[in-house]
């Protein structure tokens, strides 16, 4: 149903759908190669307005998210009203914000007031939330229009976006292919040029993987960095929001919008946020980076072995040196993290039960069930082995209104959280994740970076892994260790496969130092014009 | 295999989802396999390892106590499935 739960009680529209009663010639806008960072003082001098920029957008939705699908909604009339509003702040001289009238696309899973937000799930389709998710105020304040709501693995489980409950999203540099996950429409949307910046959430690699096979720039950062408040919860201890972006200036300018410490968010950590957009700019002298030798074994696609590699040559020729390291815990990184999250997983979803909000199984059909059930057990039998209508309603709502990635999560996490499983499974995970994050603070005892692979392959076709969970789940090797241990990691464009897919540099730092990372990532793209390529769209 | 079609069967009652036949099945075997995977774990040596429940040493955070608005009755009903505008309402707990 490719937009068909678009009926929204926000009355908002596909841009195609309406007339443009402003601008109907348009303004050619060169919104491919334009950053965020550029097109804020195109805004603030006068050569455009907020509203032509969030036309120009809308248009370049209109032409290609029929094909892309990185939207689930987009926001027409609310975001022309909103760029209007700021440009006549603008034009009174009012005192404007960080990202003043830029269009951002937000992922489906934060929460906004009277906005439908369904983290891609059937369960939450018609869920309006009663408040705004924290990262969702800042952008606000900081003058953003939100255009839209973007696709995604349901409830951020997935890294191919193809477990949404409403749409596939497809790659722009191959629309045959999958974008990444699980903020596979907050990567699709930047790549096809539709948007300046997105934002993405990030529980086992989940902007990063998406960032790198669609050639955009995505940063996880630390954990405790930006708050949680209003993000609808996966693995409560490895979530994190954070931004996307077509060059590393421009997350970094997102990043210092949306990072801070939230009184709201129990785990957000008290740390200043340092001016990230501005020290950017700032090469690091005598740059460390490690290359962790547990990453280049065996799998990893020979072609982005090569790309990394080279990635290293041009640090060094900045003067960075680079450091051998071993992770020795980093190949347990994945069984740990699918033993961690889905108990998370399993203990957070318990909410969704068809009682306070969300789908409701057809209470009527189910009770006709539960009658029938009982006529076909025998006189001896025990009626205490049928269930009751309230756990009935609970099981049959849950079964319906969750998906197959969703249901296998819980059901795994229920497993390893069980009677008798409890030590073999959640314990032994958590003593293996202390263990990996003795490996990254010993590391970053040596060096300021560790710079390797994102993926092991490029972006693989639509519907290859769908039948073979654990393929899907080996495709977190290298990104799920950075959440496990808290530490901040980016992944960054640094070249292309022979059959023109996109390949990533992840850069990866110790908790709090994304301004090192950042700039470190700003080093390497300064050399480099990968950032610059856009795909062919048809 | 690891997992038993039992197993799967009273882990879904514990996980509140009802599940058909195929369903029981096709998760019996992939459960069965993603167990074997992470069982790797089990050759790490984690005697006297602190146990890693979350990655920040924040102390436990404390608010000063005082009112501040929630949500009313009616917003908190909201996005209900069914309500009489005071309370949800659920299928009967006890008998039918």
């Amino acid at each position: 149903m490719p937009h068909g739960m678009m009926t929204s009680a926000t009355g908002s529209r596909r841009y195609s759908e309406i007339e443009r009663a402003t601008h109907p010639q348009g303004v050619d806008m060169d919104l491919e190669q334009t950053s965020a960072t550029d097109l804020l003082s195109e805004l603030g001098s006068g050569n455009c307005s907020s509203v032509e920029l969030t036309e120009a957008c809308l248009q370049q939705v209109a032409r290609h998210d029929d094909t892309i699908g990185a939207f689930l909604q987009v926001e027409t009339e609310s975001a022309l009203a909103r760029a209007a509003s700021i440009d006549q702040q603008r034009a009174a001289g009012e005192p404007l914000g960080p990202l003043a009238g830029l269009p951002v696309a937000v992922k489906d899973i934060l929460c906004r007031c009277g906005v439908p937000t369904t983290c891609g799930s059937r369960m939450l389709e018609n869920y309006l939330p009663p408040y705004n998710a924290t990262v969702i105020e800042r952008l606000e304040n900081a003058g953003a229009v939100i255009i839209g709501r973007t696709n995604m693995d349901e409830f951020a489980m997935g890294s191919s976006t193809e477990n949404s409950a409403y749409q596939l999203t497809r790659n722009p540099w191959d629309p045959e292919r999958i974008p990444g996950g699980s903020s596979g429409g907050s990567a699709a949307c930047l790549a096809a040029s539709m948007v300046p910046l997105s934002i993405g959430t990030d529980t086992g690699g989940s902007i990063r993987q998406p960032a790198a096979l669609c050639g955009v720039v995505g940063v996880k950062p630390s954990y405790g960095r930006v708050s949680r408040y209003g993000l609808i919860a996966y693995a409560s201890s490895l979530d994190q929001v954070g931004p996307l972006a077509r060059t590393v200036e421009d997350a970094a300018l997102l990043l210092e919008v949306i990072a801070g410490h939230d009184p709201r968010d129990s785990t957000s950590a008290p740390n200043e946020v340092p001016r990230y957009s501005t020290t950017v700019r700032e090469p690091l002298e005598g740059l460390r980076i490690g290359l962790v030798k547990e990453h280049f074994g065996e799998g990893l696609d020979n072609e982005i072995a090569s790309a990394i590699e080279q990635a290293v040559r041009v640090y060094e020729s900045l003067g960075a040196s680079v450091h051998d390291i071993s992770m020795p815990h980093a190949g347990y990184g994945v069984a740990t993290y699918y033993i961690i999250a889905p108990c998370e997983a399993s203990s957070n979803l318990a909410r969704y039960d068809g009682v306070h909000y969300g789908y409701r199984t057809d209470t009527e059909a189910m009770l006709k069930e539960l009658q029938a059930e009982r006529q076909l057990l025998s006189p001896q039998e025990d009626e205490g082995k049928l269930d009751s209508p309230l756990v009935r309603m609970y099981r049959r709502s849950r079964a319906e209104g969750l998906g197959a990635e969703v249901k296998r999560r819980i059901m795994l996490g229920t497993y390893a959280l069980s009677e008798g499983y409890y030590d073999a499974y959640y314990l032994k995970a958590l003593k293996v994740r202390r263990l990996i994050r003795g490996d990254y603070d010993a590391a970053f005892k040596q060096v300021d970076v560790l710079a390797g692979p994102v993926t092991s392959s490029p972006a693989f076709r639509c519907g290859e892994k769908t039948d073979d969970p654990l393929s899907m789940y080996l495709e977190d090797l290298y990104t799920v260790t950075a959440n496990l241990a808290g530490v901040a990691g980016i992944s960054l464009p640094c070249g292309f496969t022979s059959s023109g897919l996109p390949i990533g540099l992840q850069l990866q730092s110790a908790p709090f130092q994304e301004e090192r990372l950042l700039r470190a990532a700003a080093m390497y793209q300064a050399e480099t014009d990968w950032h610059t390529r856009r795909p062919p769209l048809a | 295999m690891p997992l038993s079609r039992s197993d799967v069967e009273r882990v879904s009652l514990l996980a509140r989802l009802q599940l058909g036949e195929e369903e029981l099945d096709r998760l019996t075997e992939q459960l069965s396999q993603i167990v074997q995977y992470v069982e790797q774990l089990s050759e790490l040596d984690t005697e006297g390892v602190e146990p890693m429940a979350h990655t920040l040493d924040l102390q436990d955070v404390v608010r000063p106590d005082e009112r501040r608005p929630g949500l009313s009755r009616e917003e908190a009903l909201a996005n209900a499935p069914r309500h009489d505008d005071e309370c949800y309402r659920v299928p009967a707990v006890l008998g039918d």
